[in-house]
């Protein structure tokens, strides 16, 4: 038996199923990365010899706003591959979702340079209690990048044949996964001001 | 479309009992795979009551595994404590209270044909048999399983052998699977309500799923974000939770130091706290939908529990550093806490005594699930009540960390909690295979489980009100204070195998009953929810129902006056 309101939305919650599902996986992304600015809130008010001040002050700022930018416009170009699928433009949409992936591509390969530049300082995770947490956060967001990019690429390449059978079902997954490339920008932008400015 | 599932043709052994989407099936997955955990934490703990009881002994049976004494070593004793609470807490209790009973039984009771994403569903079980198997791997690597408590403080933690990084991996793979386990219950109860089903007229049971997937969503991440730096501090040398300065062994770590173990703390019970209401939550309501059943009236104050239960849900993301009261981490945070605390008690006594309540009056039908239901009121009670010294700063400075508390929280969960899943159990099975769980049986298994169990625990406030450690390896002989009270281990561990003999006749009687039990009617035990009254037992394998029942009331609807029935099913026009 078919399950109910996997396409079409549900009349008194207005949604169909996934959109529900991926917001509520998105709350729980929330508290996962909550989890994570907390640790750092609470090292840091507990950071007596200043390596958070002195640590923050070693990284390369300028790499990191147009990494922000970077990212900023991938959330354009995502939206805009979703707004294509809705007016039916696939040519554009494909377009645009390249696009998207080519952007996070562009994000990685800077975070690479970047990387490997503190790693050629001799400044590894282990370094000060600063460079944990830098590590880490910075980290587990280039999984989520990763994560999306595979998925963004399934449906680019593999996953397209259902733009043709089932266009709106296709349409509403290009809608999900933009949800969550939207969270990813969004902890990237938390992200910038408290590991690089403060 | 796409997604079609045909239910006519006959499916392949693999697609239709291993790998299978339907919620059924996957309900008794999670339900057998969490009762054969339930065991083996069971055992675990069975082999360490001989260590307390007799600490100078070698153990009969299984002495060959500690070595040519056959007296267990203390690292074995910790690692039997932590794995002890891993398994009966992430394996056992919660994948069976949500895991089995909630995806078997959301989906029917709020008459929909599947939960709404069945693969996921799949994976979320296959992800927590793969935890599970992570689990078991930790006691095969040098130094032996995980022996640094269930809670894993640091930095112990961080400076213990493999067992550690091997309980991380496994308890990512189990976050994992209850992150995609709430994802699906909830739009499950959002979504797929059949027509006509409001919220107030949700029977208590789906409620309570509801509120506890909340938890699991929510409250697991940070325990996530913990595990990760916890990985990242023993694979990758920081140090999140290590302190500067930290002499082990008489020598000073070489680490680049500033972190603090009071933050791992705080992350574990930000989850570890609401996760005693996943305990608690489905059990209330299993045992709700039992006692309005066998009462034959509706449940007493339907809406304040659900209100109240809503109140517990959010208010137990505030009270987790309770636990913490003994770490000096201030008694302004202190005070807080204690309030919260205090304030979260409103709550569970509201649901209790509504439920006590709806005793009242009523021509009470005493069969093997009624029994449980009605044992676990009591138990839950005494549990609950005795939390209250605990949760108030001041007179948890004595307790802390003793018996006492060992005693508290597994009245809570034990005769708590698990009387309410063996309730469940008997209450549904039933409707799962279609067969009538034997009687006699049954109650042999109810009243020698309910003797043990208290004999275990009772005597554990006696010991922590004398102030006894509950880690200590010998169980008290070699300490002056613990001498008073040490003669009470041997009561207690014996009480533990009986405890141990007494789920015998359960075990029998599930495979007996299910090989040649009585028939069941759809409707046996003449009750309102759709899972009974619309669907046959065992229901349709991928749709449950055979129309999509509409609803026209509330759930509880017995012995409504002037009507011509005892009861009136929801589905009834």
């Amino acid at each position: 038996m078919e399950i109910p309101y996997n396409v079409e939305e549900r009349p008194d919650t207005g949604m169909y199923n996934a959109k529900l599902g991926i917001w509520l996986f998105l709350a729980s992304e929330v508290m996962l990365f909550g989890g994570l600015f907390s640790a750092y809130v609470f090292l840091r008010m507990g950071d007596i010899t200043g390596t958070f001040a002195t640590g923050s002050s070693e990284l390369n700022v300028p790499m990191a706003t147009f990494n922000t930018l970077v990212l900023i416009s991938s959330s354009v170009t995502m939206i805009m591959s979703w707004v294509s699928l809705k007016l039916g433009e696939n040519k554009k949409f494909k377009t645009y979702l390249g696009s998207t992936i080519l952007l996070a591509g562009v994000f990685l390969v800077v975070k690479y340079f970047e990387y490997s530049a503190k790693f050629h300082h001799g400044i590894y995770p282990d370094t000060s209690t600063f460079f944990s947490i830098y590590f880490t956060l910075t980290g587990l967001h280039m999984v989520h990048i990763l994560g999306g990019m595979v998925v963004l690429f399934y449906f680019l390449v593999p996953g397209s044949k259902m733009m043709k059978t089932e266009p709106e079902r296709f349409t509403n997954r290009i809608e999900t996964v933009g949800l969550y490339w939207h969270f990813v920008d969004l902890v990237w932008i938390f992200l910038f001001p408290i590991l690089y400015l403060l | 479309m796409s997604g079609h599932t045909d239910t006519h043709h006959e499916e392949s052994f693999w697609r239709k009992y291993i790998f299978s989407i339907d919620h059924k099936v996957i309900g008794l997955q999670y339900g057998i795979t969490a009762l054969i955990f339930l065991f083996f934490g069971f055992c675990l703990m069975m082999m360490m009551r001989w260590q307390l009881a007799y600490p100078e002994q070698a153990m009969p049976l299984l002495g060959w595994m500690f070595g040519e004494e056959g007296v267990m070593l203390p690292e074995m004793y910790n690692s039997l404590g932590a794995m002890h609470g891993t398994i009966m807490i992430f394996l056992g209790v919660v994948p069976l209270a949500v895991g089995a009973f909630g995806n078997y039984f959301v989906p029917l009771q709020i008459g929909a044909p599947d939960m709404a994403f069945p693969k996921l569903n799949m994976s979320s079980y296959w992800c927590y048999f793969a935890g599970g198997i992570v689990m078991m791997v930790g006691f095969f690597v040098p130094g032996g399983a995980a022996n640094s408590g269930w809670t894993s403080y640091p930095p112990l933690s961080d400076i213990a052998t493999t067992g550690q990084t091997v309980w991380l991996f496994g308890m990512v793979l189990l976050i994992t699977s209850s992150l995609l386990g709430s994802v699906n219950t909830i739009t499950t109860i959002i979504q797929l309500r059949a027509k006509g089903l409001t919220w107030m007229r949700l029977p208590f049971f789906v409620w309570t799923q509801f509120i506890t997937a909340f938890l699991l969503l929510l409250a697991f991440p940070p325990l996530e974000a913990a595990g990760v730096l916890q990985l990242m501090d023993r694979l990758v040398g920081t140090s999140f939770f290590l302190p500067s300065g930290l002499v082990v062994s008489g020598q000073i770590l070489e680490v680049s130091g500033g972190g603090s173990p009071l933050l791992w703390q705080h992350l574990f019970w930000f989850l570890a706290h609401p996760e005693v209401y996943v305990l608690i939550l489905p059990a209330m309501g299993i045992v709700a939908e039992i006692l309005a059943n066998n009462t034959r009236k509706p449940l007493w104050g339907y809406k304040s529990i659900v209100y109240a239960s809503s109140f517990l849900g959010f208010m137990s993301f505030v009270v987790w550093a309770h636990h913490m009261f003994m770490t000096g981490m201030g008694s302004t945070i202190s005070a807080f806490f204690q309030t919260t605390t205090m304030i979260i008690s409103i709550p569970s006594v509201v649901i209790l005594t509504a439920m006590f309540i709806s005793l009242w009056g009523g021509s009470i039908r005493y069969n093997t699930a009624m029994l449980f239901a009605l044992g676990f009121l009591p138990m839950f009670g005494i549990g609950g009540l005795t939390g209250l010294p605990l949760g108030i700063a001041a007179s948890d400075i004595h307790l802390h960390d003793t018996y006492y508390v060992i005693g508290h929280f597994h009245y809570v969960v034990a005769p708590g909690t698990i009387f309410a899943l063996f309730a469940g159990i008997y209450y549904w099975f039933p409707k799962m295979t279609g067969k009538l769980l034997n009687e006699r049986l049954g109650k042999i298994h109810f009243w020698t489980s309910m003797i043990f169990i208290n004999g275990i625990f009772m005597p554990m406030f006696i010991q922590g009100l004398a102030g006894i450690s509950r880690r200590l390896y010998d169980g008290g002989l070699t300490y002056a204070h613990a001498t008073d009270t040490f003669y009470l281990n041997e009561m207690m561990s014996t009480s533990a195998w009986l405890l141990g003999l007494a789920q015998i006749p359960f075990i029998v009687n599930l495979i007996i009953s299910l090989k040649s039990g009585e028939k069941a009617n759809d409707n046996h035990w003449e009750a309102t929810t759709l899972e009974w009254t619309d669907a046959p037992s065992p229901p349709l394998p991928h749709r449950n129902f055979e129309v999509i029942p509409e609803v026209h009331r509330g759930p509880y609807e017995y012995s409504v006056p002037g009507a011509k029935k005892g009861f009136i099913p929801q589905s009834e026009a």
